[in-house]
C-alpha cells in the first residue's frame, strides 16, 4: 500500500514536471511581446529593450524554464506581467470564489441529479423515465456558454429571479453553479437510474420483497450505497473537467475566480499567470485522482490498490 | 462523461444489432437529426436563401441596428445586416467540418495509441500511456484555448488542436479493451503461431475495436461541435467571416437583451447537433453492446 | 499613448449649470467596470481606467482644471519658473502636505518618484517622456547614479533641468508618472506597490479583493479643506457592461465606467427618461486602418489612395450605431492643430477601382486584414472586407488577441492592412506632436514601434523637430500651423485610412450629482474627488 502510493506519488510529479514544461513551451512560441505590453504603446525601443532585460526575457528558453523550475520548487510562480503582483497571492485570492464555484456545482449535480435518477428508475418505462432521460441527454449537449447567456436571459433578466451576475451570496451563486454543474446533472441521474434498476432487478431484492420489506427507502438506499463509488470517482474527474469550464462560466457571470483570472491573462498574455494556473490545475487534478485511487478501495473493498 | 466498453459485439450478431438499433427510439430520433444536419450541409448552397456573408445595406436600421425575424430575413439579421438563417446554414458546414475532421482524426490516433500502448510490452508502452496520464492532467479546455492562441486561428487549426485534445480518452478506453483482448486465448493462441506483433494487431485485434471506434466516431462529434462552439465563443475559433454558430454568439452576445434572436438561434443549433450526436452514438453503442454502458 | 486612454477635451455639448448649489459632502457612489484595475501605481499605470483611478490616492505638482487642458498647481504653490533659455523649470512644493501615512511631503520626494520612473527597474511604460531631462538617459543606461538634471533645493525646491527646449514638457510634468510617492511606502510594499498604493490624494484605498472590488474612503486630513466631496468610492470589476447597465437602473451603481454597452445604446438614448443621464463627448482619438507601405502593392501610393476611396466611412459608423464622428484627417477635431478645412478622400469606389487599374492592379489582389477580437472590431473588419472586395481586394480577416495583433503589426513587413479598432491611437496629452512622433515618424517606424504603416519621410520628421523648438507664447500658432500642414502632407501619402473620432456616451445615475465636465474629463476621464450625490 505504501510502495502504490510512493509509485503513484512519483507518476504525479512526472506528470506535473511534464505539463509544466508542455506549458512552459507552449505560451513561450506566443507570438507576443511581453515586454512591450509592459511598456504600452508610448515607450520608445529603448525602453522596451531595458524592460526586457529587466524580465529576463532576453534569455535562452532553456534557461527561462530552468529558473522558473527553480523557483517553482520554492513556490515562487513568479510576477504578473501586468499587475506585477506574485502569482501566488493572485492565485490564493481566487481559489476561494472556484472553490465555491465547484462545491455549488457539486452540490447541485448531486441534488438534481440523484432524486431524477431515482424517479425516473421508479417509473420505468412510463413518462417521467423518457422526460428525465432526454434531460440527461439535453444537459450533456448544451453549450455551456450559451446555457449561462440563456440562463442569464430568462431567470435574472426576464424573470428578474437571480442577480445578473457579480459575486456575492448563494443569491449570486446559483446561476453559475447551475451551468457549471448541469452537464453533470444529467450523468448522476443517469448513474443513479441503472444502479436503482440493477437493485431492483437482483435476487436477494426479490428475496426481501417476499419477505415483505417492500419499503422503498430500502431498496433506494441500497442504490445509493453501491453509487457511492462511481460518485466518488466522478468527484474526482468534475474537478478536471471543472477547471475548464470556470473559464467560461465565470467570465460570462463575472465570478472572481481562477477562470477569470486567467482569461483576463490570456487576452493580454499575461505568461506568467497563464502558466501557473495551468500548472495550478494540474496538480489539483492529478491531486484528485491520487485521491480518487486512494479512497476507492477504502469504500468498496472489491478494487484493490493497483 | 466515462464510457467504458465491455465486451465488442462478434460479427455474426449484425443482424441482432440492426434490430435493436431500430427499436431503439432515441436512437432513430438521432440518426434522423443527424442526417438532417448533414444534408443541410451539403445543400448549403441550395437551402440558404441569401449569401451568407453578404452585409445587406437594408439588413440594418438606419441607426445599425439588426432586424428582427420574419419577412425577407426568416431568422432576422445580425449585426452586420448578413441573413442569420443563411448564416446557421453554412455554419453547419463549418462546425461539421471539425466536428468529423477532428473527431475522425482523434479516433483513429486514440485507437493506434491505446493499441499500441496496450500491445507493446516494455518501456515504450509504458511511456506512451503515462503521456496520456499527462495529457489526462491538463485543463482540456484551457489548453485548447492556449493552443488556438498561439497559432494562428481557423478551421483547420481548431480541428488539429481539438484532435490533438480529444484523442486521449479514446485511447485510455482502447488501452484497457485491448489489454483485455490480448489477455484472451485467441490472441494468445495467434502469438504461440508466432505471428508478429503487426498481424495480432491487423488480424485480431482491429476488427474488434470497430464497434468501440462507431460508438466514439459518434459521440465524439457532438462533444467535438460543443468544444469548437466554445472556442468560437472566446473567439479563437473560426475565422471571420467563415460562419460558424460559436461565432456568431460570440459577435452577438453582449446583444441577448435586445436581440435574444441572435444567441438563441444559433445555440439551438449547436444544441440539436451535439444531442444528435450523443443519441446516435448511444444508441449504436446499446445496440452493438446490450450489456454495456451504465 | 494607449488605446485606453481615451481622455479628450468636452465638447460644449453639455451646458454648465452655474446655478447648482454648493456639491453635499458625504455620501458613497459605485462605479463598474468590466476589466480589473491592473495597478494603480502611478510610475506604471497607463490606461483609460486605472488613469482616473490613480488620482484619487496621488496628487502631482501639476493638475487640470476641471474640465478642461488648461494647467494648474496642485502639490507646487504655483506655476514652475521657467529659466530664459526655456530649459530649467524650478517648482515648489506646498509645505505642510502629508502621505497616508503621515510623514510631510519634501522635495527630495518628487526628485525620487521622477527618478524612480526612468529607472528600468519600475519598467515604466513612461520613461521615454522623461528621457529629455538633463542625465536621465545617462542613468538608464546605468551610466550615472543619479539624474543630474533634479535637483531637490532646500525642503521646497525642485529644479528640472532639460536638455533641450520642450513645448509639451508642462503636460508632461502633469502626467500620472509625474505623481508624489513615498520611497518608504515603495520599499515596503516590496514590488507590489500597484495594489498598496499610498499617496497624498484625496482618497484612500482601504480593501481590494481582487477581482471583485476596490474601495477607496476620504482621506480626512486632506490638504485642499473642500475636496473630496463623497466619503467613499467603490469600484466593482467584473461586471458585463450589459449587467452593468441592469445594475445602474436598478440602482447599484452609479457610474458605468465603460459606458453605455452598444446592446442597449440605441434603446437608451431614444428614452427620454434618462437624458438627464447621459454625456457624450467626442474624444481625442483617430480610428483608422493603417497601409503598410513597405508590403507588395501597398508600396504603391495609388493603391493607398485607391483604398483610400474604397472605403464606406459611413457604414462603418451605422454599425457602431453612430458613436464617432467621420475622419477627414489625422487629426481629431479637438486636438490644437485640427484642420477643419481638410477634405480628405471621398467615398468612391468606382474611382478607386479605376485608380487600381492604372497602378497595374485591375484585377485586384490578395492580401490579409489584422483586427483584435474584441466586439465591435471584427464586425467593422468585416464591413471594410465587404468595402475592399467591392474593388477587387481580396482581404482575408486575422482577428486576434489585442497583444497579437500590435506584434504583428510592429513587426517591418508582416501586417499588411490593420484595423486599429480597440488600439487606436488617442492623446497622451493635448499636443499635436503626440500624434506625429509616437505613430508617424521615421523614429517610430522600428521593430515593436507603433507605426504600422512603417511609413518614413525624413523631410516630416525634421519639420516636426524644428516646430518642437517653438516653446514661447507667440509661436504656438506659428507652430500649430506648421503640423497642420505637416499632417495634411501625410493624408496625401496615405499610410493610413482615417475612420472615426470615437464619441464617448457616459452614463449616470440620478442620484449622482455630476455634469460632463467630471465624467468626460479631458485628462482624468472620472473626476472622482469632485463627484456628489443628492440628499
Amino acid at each position: 500500500m505504501l510502495g502504490f502510493l510512493g509509485s503513484r506519488l512519483l507518476q504525479s510529479l512526472l506528470v506535473l514536471l511534464a505539463a509544466s514544461f508542455i506549458t512552459f513551451t507552449l505560451v513561450f512560441l506566443l507570438p507576443a511581446d511581453p515586454a512591450r505590453m509592459v511598456a504600452g504603446p508610448s515607450a520608445s525601443v529603448q525602453t522596451v529593450t531595458s524592460i526586457r532585460h529587466e524580465m529576463g526575457l532576453d534569455r535562452p528558453f532553456l534557461g527561462q524554464y530552468g529558473a522558473y523550475l527553480g523557483r517553482l520548487v520554492q513556490g515562487d510562480l513568479g510576477r504578473s506581467y501586468k499587475q506585477n503582483t506574485p502569482v501566488s497571492t493572485l492565485l490564493a485570492s481566487r481559489i476561494g470564489p472556484t472553490l465555491q464555484l465547484m462545491l455549488g456545482a457539486i452540490a447541485l449535480e448531486l441534488l438534481i441529479g440523484l432524486p431524477l435518477g431515482i424517479w425516473a428508475a421508479l417509473s420505468r418505462g412510463r413518462w417521467p423515465d423518457t422526460v428525465v432521460m432526454g434531460l440527461a441527454f439535453l444537459g450533456a449537449a448544451a453549450p455551456q456558454f450559451w446555457l449561462a447567456l440563456s440562463l442569464v436571459y430568462l431567470l435574472a433578466y426576464r424573470f428578474n429571479l437571480f442577480p445578473l451576475g457579480g459575486y456575492g451570496g448563494l443569491s449570486h451563486l446559483f446561476l453559475p453553479a447551475l451551468t457549471l454543474g448541469i452537464g453533470g446533472a444529467g450523468w448522476y441521474a443517469r448513474m443513479m437510474r441503472s444502479q436503482l434498476l440493477e437493485v431492483l432487478s437482483q435476487d436477494y431484492i426479490r428475496t426481501a420483497r417476499a419477505k415483505g420489506q417492500t419499503a422503498r427507502g430500502v431498496l433506494i438506499g441500497h442504490a445509493l450505497r453501491n453509487a457511492t463509488l462511481p460518485i466518488a470517482t466522478m468527484i474526482g474527474l468534475d474537478i478536471g473537467t471543472f477547471m475548464g469550464g470556470v473559464v467560461v462560466v465565470e467570465s460570462v457571470f463575472g465570478w472572481p475566480g481562477l477562470g477569470r483570472l486567467v482569461w483576463d491573462a490570456i487576452r493580454v498574455i499575461d505568461i506568467p499567470i497563464i502558466v501557473g494556473v495551468v500548472i495550478f490545475s494540474a496538480f489539483v487534478i492529478t491531486l484528485s485522482n491520487l485521491l480518487a485511487d486512494f479512497v476507492q478501495p477504502l469504500i468498496d473493498p472489491r478494487v484493490r490498490y493497483r | 462523461m466515462t464510457v467504458t466498453l465491455n465486451a465488442p459485439a462478434r460479427p455474426k450478431s449484425r443482424n441482432r444489432t440492426l434490430t435493436r438499433f431500430r427499436r431503439n427510439p432515441a436512437a432513430i430520433v438521432g440518426l434522423v437529426v443527424c442526417l438532417l444536419i448533414v444534408l443541410a450541409a451539403l445543400a448549403a448552397p441550395w437551402l440558404a436563401p441569401h449569401d451568407p456573408d453578404f452585409q445587406f445595406p437594408e439588413g440594418l436600421t438606419l441607426e445599425g441596428a439588426p432586424q428582427p425575424p420574419g419577412g425577407l430575413y426568416p431568422l432576422g439579421t445580425d449585426l452586420l445586416g448578413r441573413d442569420l438563417l443563411s448564416r446557421l446554414i453554412w455554419g453547419a458546414r463549418a462546425s461539421l467540418t471539425v466536428g468529423f475532421v477532428a473527431n475522425g482524426a482523434a479516433v483513429l490516433l486514440g485507437v493506434l495509441i491505446g493499441a499500441l500502448g496496450a500491445l507493446t510490452r516494455g518501456w515504450v508502452g509504458t511511456a506512451i500511456m503515462r503521456f496520456t496520464d499527462v495529457m489526462l492532467a491538463f485543463p482540456v479546455l484551457l489548453l485548447a484555448i492556449a493552443l488556438t492562441a498561439i497559432l494562428k486561428p481557423s478551421l483547420w487549426i481548431v480541428a488539429l488542436v481539438i484532435a490533438l485534445i480529444n484523442w486521449v480518452p479514446i485511447a485510455r478506453v482502447v488501452y484497457s479493451e485491448v489489454a483485455s483482448l490480448r489477455e484472451r486465448e485467441f490472441v494468445e493462441a495467434a502469438g504461440a503461431v508466432g505471428a508478429g506483433a503487426g498481424r495480432i494487431l491487423t488480424r485480431h485485434i482491429l476488427p474488434h475495436l470497430i464497434p468501440t471506434a462507431l460508438v466514439w466516431g459518434s459521440l465524439g462529434v457532438g462533444t467535438t461541435v460543443l468544444l469548437e462552439a466554445t472556442l468560437s465563443f472566446l473567439g479563437v475559433g473560426v475565422q471571420p467571416p467563415t460562419p460558424s454558430w460559436g461565432g456568431v454568439i460570440n459577435e452577438s452576445q453582449s446583444y441577448l437583451t435586445t436581440a435574444p434572436w441572435l444567441v438563441l438561434a444559433p445555440g439551438a443549433a449547436i444544441l440539436l447537433t451535439s444531442l444528435g450526436f450523443n443519441l446516435l452514438g448511444e444508441g449504436l453503442r446499446d445496440a452493438l453492446d446490450p450489456k454495456g454502458g451504465r | 499613448m494607449n488605446r485606453y486612454l481615451m481622455v479628450g477635451i468636452t465638447l460644449a455639448l453639455s451646458t454648465f449649470t452655474l446655478a447648482q448649489a454648493a456639491p453635499t459632502r458625504g455620501g458613497s457612489v459605485t462605479v463598474s467596470y468590466k476589466d480589473d484595475v491592473t495597478t494603480l501605481d502611478p510610475a506604471v499605470g497607463y490606461d483609460i481606467q486605472n488613469w482616473g483611478i490613480e488620482k484619487m490616492v496621488f496628487d502631482g505638482l501639476l493638475d487640470y482644471e476641471v474640465g478642461t487642458t488648461k494647467l494648474t498647481p496642485r502639490l507646487a504653490t504655483a506655476m514652475p519658473k521657467v529659466s530664459s533659455d526655456g530649459k530649467t523649470y524650478t517648482f515648489t512644493l506646498r509645505p505642510g502636505v502629508k502621505f497616508h501615512n503621515g510623514r510631510e511631503v519634501v522635495a527630495s520626494d518628487v526628485v525620487y518618484s521622477l527618478t524612480r520612473v526612468l529607472d528600468p527597474k519600475t519598467k515604466s511604460p513612461g520613461q521615454s517622456f522623461y528621457t529629455s531631462i538633463a542625465g536621465a538617459q545617462a542613468f538608464v543606461d546605468g551610466k550615472a547614479k543619479t539624474v543630474s538634471g533634479l535637483k531637490a533645493v532646500g525642503k521646497y525646491g525642485v529644479t528640472v533641468a532639460l536638455e533641450a527646449p520642450n513645448a509639451a514638457f508642462l503636460n508632461i510634468m502633469a502626467m500620472n508618472f509625474a505623481f508624489v510617492v513615498p520611497k518608504e511606502a515603495v520599499a515596503a510594499a516590496n514590488g507590489d506597490f500597484g495594489h498598496k498604493p499610498l499617496g497624498t490624494g484625496p482618497f484612500k484605498l482601504t480593501s481590494w479583493p481582487s477581482g471583485q472590488q476596490l474601495v477607496f474612503e476620504r482621506n480626512p486630513s486632506y490638504y485642499l479643506p473642500s475636496l473630496p466631496y463623497l466619503d467613499k468610492v467603490t469600484i466593482k470589476v467584473g461586471l458585463d457592461p450589459s449587467v452593468a447597465f441592469l445594475s445602474l437602473t436598478r440602482g447599484e451603481v452609479d457610474i458605468l465606467g465603460d459606458g453605455i454597452p452598444p446592446a442597449q445604446f440605441l434603446q437608451v438614448v431614444k428614452d427620454p427618461k434618462y437624458k438627464a443621464s447621459i454625456f457624450s463627448q467626442t474624444t481625442v482619438n483617430t480610428s483608422y486602418m493603417s497601409l503598410n507601405t513597405g508590403v507588395g502593392p501597398l508600396k504603391d501610393l495609388r493603391v493607398r489612395q485607391a483604398i483610400n476611396m474604397a472605403i464606406n466611412k459611413t457604414k462603418v459608423l451605422r454599425i457602431i450605431n453612430g458613436r464617432g464622428a467621420l475622419a477627414k484627417g489625422y487629426l481629431p477635431p479637438l486636438m490644437p492643430g485640427y484642420d477643419a478645412s481638410e477634405v480628405g478622400y471621398k467615398y468612391d469606389p468606382a474611382a478607386a477601382k479605376a485608380l487600381l487599374a492604372k497602378a497595374g492592379f485591375a484585377g485586384g489582389f490578395d492580401t490579409v486584414l489584422y483586427t483584435t477580437s474584441t466586439d465591435p472590431n471584427p464586425r467593422i473588419a468585416q464591413s471594410l472586407q465587404q468595402d475592399l472586395a467591392a474593388v477587387g481586394i481580396r482581404a482575408s480577416i486575422k482577428s486576434q488577441a489585442q497583444s497579437t495583433v500590435t506584434e504583428a503589426a510592429g513587426t517591418k513587413n508582416t501586417a499588411p492592412l490593420v484595423w486599429s479598432g480597440g488600439m487606436a491611437w488617442t492623446q497622451d496629452f493635448p499636443d499635436p506632436s503626440d500624434f506625429f512622433w509616437p505613430i508617424l515618424s521615421c523614429k517610430s517606424a522600428v521593430q515593436g514601434g507603433y507605426n504600422w504603416p512603417f511609413y518614413c519621410d525624413k523631410a516630416l520628421d525634421a519639420r516636426a523637430a524644428r516646430a518642437d523648438q517653438l516653446v514661447a507664447p507667440a509661436q504656438q500658432v506659428a507652430r500649430l500651423k506648421e503640423y497642420a500642414s505637416i499632417f495634411a502632407a501625410l493624408n496625401k501619402q496615405a499610410p493610413w485610412v482615417p475612420i472615426y473620432h470615437e464619441v464617448r456616451y457616459m452614463m449616470k445615475s440620478e442620484r449622482l450629482v455630476a455634469d460632463s465636465s467630471l465624467l468626460n474629463d479631458p485628462i482624468h476621464n472620472i473626476d472622482y474627488e469632485r463627484l456628489s450625490v443628492s440628499k
